[in-house]
């Protein structure tokens, strides 16, 4: 990136308002915009796709209001003192991964979360694609590590016990005219690209596979599938814990201490700590974390989608996932998502793209709704938002290079960055996580001997799901603990014994939100209404207190107030 | 494996109703219910105003449920509780059921199956309602559950999304446990709860009714903090710019109930898209020979003394049905002023001599004619002071000998009448 000449194309496009000085390995932009629009257009306009010299984002917007960081009420010493080998910031599908693949050493890992349950941003907010790799480009991170990542997660999914279906993914095109150029670009994408399996099919073939689907042809990507990601990361966080790692949920980290180039010690609200090696896994975050490391060399620009959950019989209506792809002027836009049958048979439908200053804002927005229902019943006639139950909204962090940032500290010497996380970065963080436990081992055992956990078991014993069993083996389980045979969750088919389950894993959280995500009690098309109540009788049960004090999910999310007169 | 007659899934008012007079047609009965005790969303309603119909008495629900449940009882009923049917499979003669409960796996085989499943309470979101998804955010049915059932106060100052009746007794029944209840917001131009709950739940407690509003976002990151509440226009649409925000700790909704057939679809049962429940003859029998329909499944009653009406017809056919009989089915059609009309259809093989109809009517109307016609040739008329889709109404006919053939079709439609 030529400097002078980046500067002059910003001069002509904000008049002086904003200016770039390269320091050291990043283009600095600051200065004082109106709206957080022209902050990305700025941006973008100094950043190189998948360059490793990332554009850090200074610039002055007077759209961007006050955004502290929401942080656990919770104040304790818990933690005061300790001194672990890895602190892992952030309980996303990245921090769980790594905590789990470090935990085949013996090493001391704490993985900190500051929210009240794992995966409660991003990594339970997205729609759960495993992703075949076909729109990346060599030369960036993303495909480096998709295909390994792609293949790698059925023996992931397998070892943790989490339910992986390789559904196939079709992108499906209106105009037939358009055959050779895209049979070209799938030509590219197969032989050079290594995308082995993706081929062309008709129109005809199209709907023979998917009766709802009807195109002039499609690219079909048969490696596709889907998983649950917040239950993968849950699986992950859990058998992490099995093999000695520790999980702090509701801790926070408010601040670092330097000394000689290294991080010496962390602050959270549940006490200081002395890391030998940080690992930044936070999400939106990540760069506020690199900050107090004095390591801030790139830039996270929040970007919202939204998803709409459809009742499982609209499941019946298609079977893998799909999208229309338009083209124009030789571009094909992705905006506006797909849809998708999950592992649960619902269908997801989404989600858009929408770029916002707010990190942690997930509210949802009637526009999104209809700005992905627009696109997608293009893909499917049958689409309706009759059969919607309810729509969520997750926050994506990537860089304005739009590529992972997997290294280590460029000024700092003990921390690690797994950033710029974003799609597709469910399918790559099984191989991800390898490659960070290398790095992370390599750097401890300049200092330390770091020898294999003997103990390490990669099996992670998944709970029982009684509705996917046959007679005999339900039978037995029920005989064997009859609340297997106490239906709680009429929607889902969730049984009493299934919630208890829940209480007792290794990672408990034993609110009405942390129980819905391992279980599912409440995500069926009541959403709750029937089994909320008695969901949270249990919990209290469970806990030994009044049922006044179960919670939805944070500490504040207070469900009832106490006695009726 | 056991084998029954009538097999019922569903021990609320229909199902009760329909064991209690399929037993009584000499039927060997069984029920099953999926709850710990019999008497289904009656259990929580404790307000009075139950059988004013039935019994001309003002009872709870509790005690309506409880005259049911004690005729169940006498004539020695058997009802298995705690017990979930996973999967109904059609056979030869009759439906295999399978049942989970304590004791395991259970197959029963019954002659005829009724569906007294029910009906659910649709959520926020089905209603386009965005924004955070904080606690605090109950259907008028769940927030009954925690304030009858568990004792539990769901809030201390809230707004109500919705005028269905759920909703107006749930007004009446936080303010009489101390919450302030800000107002019943409604997105129709008219209340869609019965004049009486509008009187005594609203009016006698100075509740505000707001029509033609809705609740458009909620705020909050972990409990509910406020609401965002717009003005609509006819096409309820939120109008700009009438955006106001209300400061509440809870939004309780009452925005409609949709009867439950996930069952009933599972085994090809045709659904009505106007009531969401299966199209039914007289006898209450579904398009699936020996399946039969009763209660808020069928379609959404407003009075549980018509629920416990339908369960009657059903148990009593579902008796007396005998899978070798032809039918011969005529449609029965709502108009362009009529929500619906149940039965959708006659079979004109069995006794028509005391058909009962329902109906609602799509809008508020003054003087008005109900006319039944077959093949355009008259039937049956009836005026009406006035109409009420809230209020459902019903009647019954003798249809026999009234030159029915396998060709007609029954109308009913709403004619205005002018102003006198």
């Amino acid at each position: 990136m030529n400097i002078t000449k980046l500067n002059r194309r910003l001069e002509k496009h904000f008049g002086g308002a904003v200016s770039a000085q390269l320091d050291e390995d990043r283009i600095l932009l600051s200065g004082h915009l109106a709206t957080w629009a022209e902050v990305i257009e700025a941006c973008s306009m100094a950043a190189t796709k998948y360059s490793r010299i990332h554009v850090v984002n200074d610039i002055r917007c007077d759209e961007v209001g006050e955004q502290p960081m929401r942080c656990p009420s919770l104040r304790d010493s818990a933690l005061e003192g300790q001194h672990p080998d890895v602190l892992i910031i952030g309980g996303g599908i990245s921090g769980a991964s790594i905590a789990r693949e470090l935990s085949k050493w013996n090493l001391d890992i704490l993985l900190v979360e500051k929210e009240a349950d794992l995966a409660l941003q991003a990594s339970g907010r997205n729609d759960g694609e495993v992703h075949p790799g076909i729109d990346l480009s060599t030369g960036s991170l993303k495909h480096h590590y998709i295909r390994r990542g792609n293949e790698h997660m059925e023996t992931v999914c397998r070892e943790l016990g989490v339910p992986f279906h390789r559904v196939g993914q079709y992108v499906c095109f209106e105009k037939a005219s358009l055959k050779p150029m895209i049979a070209m670009y799938c030509r590219i994408r197969k032989n050079r690209d290594g995308i082995s399996d993706t081929e062309l099919i008709s129109g005809e073939e199209l709907s023979r596979r998917e009766p709802n689907l009807h195109f002039a042809f499609a690219i079909s990507n048969p490696s596709s599938g889907c998983v649950c990601p917040y239950g993968l990361t849950i699986a992950y966080a859990e058998n992490a814990v099995q093999n000695g790692a520790r999980v702090s949920l509701n801790t926070a980290v408010l601040g670092m201490e330097l000394k000689d180039g290294n991080i010496y010690s962390v602050t959270t609200n549940r006490g200081t700590l002395y890391p030998a090696l940080v690992i930044n896994a936070a999400g939106v975050f990540a760069e506020d974390i690199a900050a107090m490391a004095d390591d801030r060399f790139f830039s996270i620009h929040p970007r919202r989608g939204t998803n709409s959950i459809l009742d499982k019989k609209a499941g019946a209506y298609m079977h893998a996932i799909a999208s229309i792809k338009e083209v124009t002027r030789n571009t094909m836009h992705s905006k506006g998502g797909g849809i998708l049958h999950t592992v649960d048979d619902n269908l997801l439908v989404g989600p858009d793209a929408v770029e916002t200053w707010e990190k942690e804002n997930t509210e949802t927005h009637r526009e999104s709704i209809d700005t992905v229902f627009r696109k997608q019943t293009r893909t499917m006639q049958k689409l309706s938002r009759g059969d919607i139950i309810t729509y969520f909204t997750g926050v994506r962090a990537p860089t304005f290079e739009e590529d992972f940032i997997i290294e280590m500290g460029r000024k700092t010497g003990n921390i690690l960055h797994c950033a710029g996380i974003q799609s597709p970065g469910l399918t790559t963080a099984p191989v991800v996580a390898l490659d960070i436990e290398k790095m992370a081992v390599e750097y401890l055992s300049r200092s330390r001997q770091v020898t294999p956990n003997e103990q390490y078991d990669p099996i992670r014993p998944a709970p029982p799901v009684l509705r996917e069993m046959s007679d005999e083996e339900r039978a037995a389980f029920i005989r064997q603990n009859p609340d297997y045979g106490v239906i709680v969750c009429r929607c889902e088919e969730i049984s009493r014994g299934e919630i208890l389950d829940a209480l007792r894993s290794p990672i408990c959280v034993p609110t009405v939100d942390g129980v819905k995500k391992r279980v599912r009690p409440g995500m069926g098309r009541c959403q709750g209404g029937f089994c909320s109540p008695l969901v949270t009788q249990m919990i209290a049960e469970f806990l030994g207190v009044p049922p006044e004090e179960v919670r939805k999910s944070s500490e504040e999310a207070v469900i009832t107030y106490g006695k009726t007169k | 494996m056991r084998s029954v007659d009538v097999l019922i899934i569903g021990g609320g008012p229909a199902g009760l109703a329909a064991a209690i007079a399929a037993r009584k047609n000499g039927a060997e009965v069984l029920l099953l219910e999926r709850e710990a005790r019999l008497g289904g969303i009656l259990k929580q309603c404790i307000h009075d105003g139950f059988g004013l119909v039935r019994y001309g008495e003002k009872l709870s629900g509790p005690e309506y449920a409880g005259r049911f449940i004690d005729e169940f009882h006498a004539l020695q009923i058997e009802a298995l509780t705690l017990t979930f049917v996973t999967r109904i499979e059609k056979k030869q003669e009759g439906f295999l059921i399978t049942a989970v409960n304590r004791e395991g796996l259970e197959q029963i085989h019954t002659k005829a199956l009724i569906l007294a499943t029910g009906c659910r309470e649709r959520t926020a979101k089905q209603v386009s309602i965005h924004g955070t998804r904080p606690a605090g955010v109950f259907t008028a049915g769940t927030a009954q559950h925690f304030t009858n059932l568990l004792g539990l106060l769901p809030t201390k100052k809230c707004v109500i999304l919705g005028s269905g009746d759920i909703g107006l007794i749930m007004a009446r029944r936080l303010t009489l446990e101390g919450a302030e209840v800000l107002g019943v917001y409604e997105a129709k131009p008219t209340p869609s709860g019965l004049t009486r709950n509008l009187h005594q739940c609203l009016h006698d407690f100075n509740i505000p009714l707001h029509l033609s509003h809705t609740v458009t976002r909620v705020f909050g990151q972990d409990r509910l903090s406020a609401v965002e509440i717009m003005q609509v226009d006819e096409g309820m649409n939120p109008i700009p710019g009438t955006a106001q925000r209300v400061e509440c700790d809870a939004l309780i909704l009452s925005v409609g109930l949709i009867p439950e057939n996930e069952l009933a679809e599972g085994l090809g049962v045709v659904i009505d898209p106007k009531t969401k429940g299966p199209l039914c003859d007289a006898g209450l029998m579904t398009s699936v020979p020996g399946v039969f329909s009763c209660g808020n499944a069928l379609h959404v009653n407003d009075l549980v003394d018509y629920v416990s009406q339908s369960g009657e017809t059903a148990g009593q056919n579902a008796a007396l049905y005998d899978p070798h009989r032809e039918q011969t089915l005529i449609p029965v059609t709502a108009g362009e002023g009529l929500l619906y009309a149940v039965p959708q259809r006659l079979d004109l093989q069995s006794d028509n001599s005391a058909v009962t109809l329902y109906f609602r009517s799509r809008q508020n109307l003054g003087r008005c004619r109900l006319v039944i016609t077959a093949d355009g040739r008259e039937l049956f008329t009836r005026n009406y002071p006035f109409l009420r889709p809230p209020e459902m109404e019903r009647l019954t006919l003798d249809l026999s000998d009234r030159g029915l053939t396998a060709e007609t079709e029954i109308k009913l439609e709403i004619e205005v009448m002018p102003d006198v």
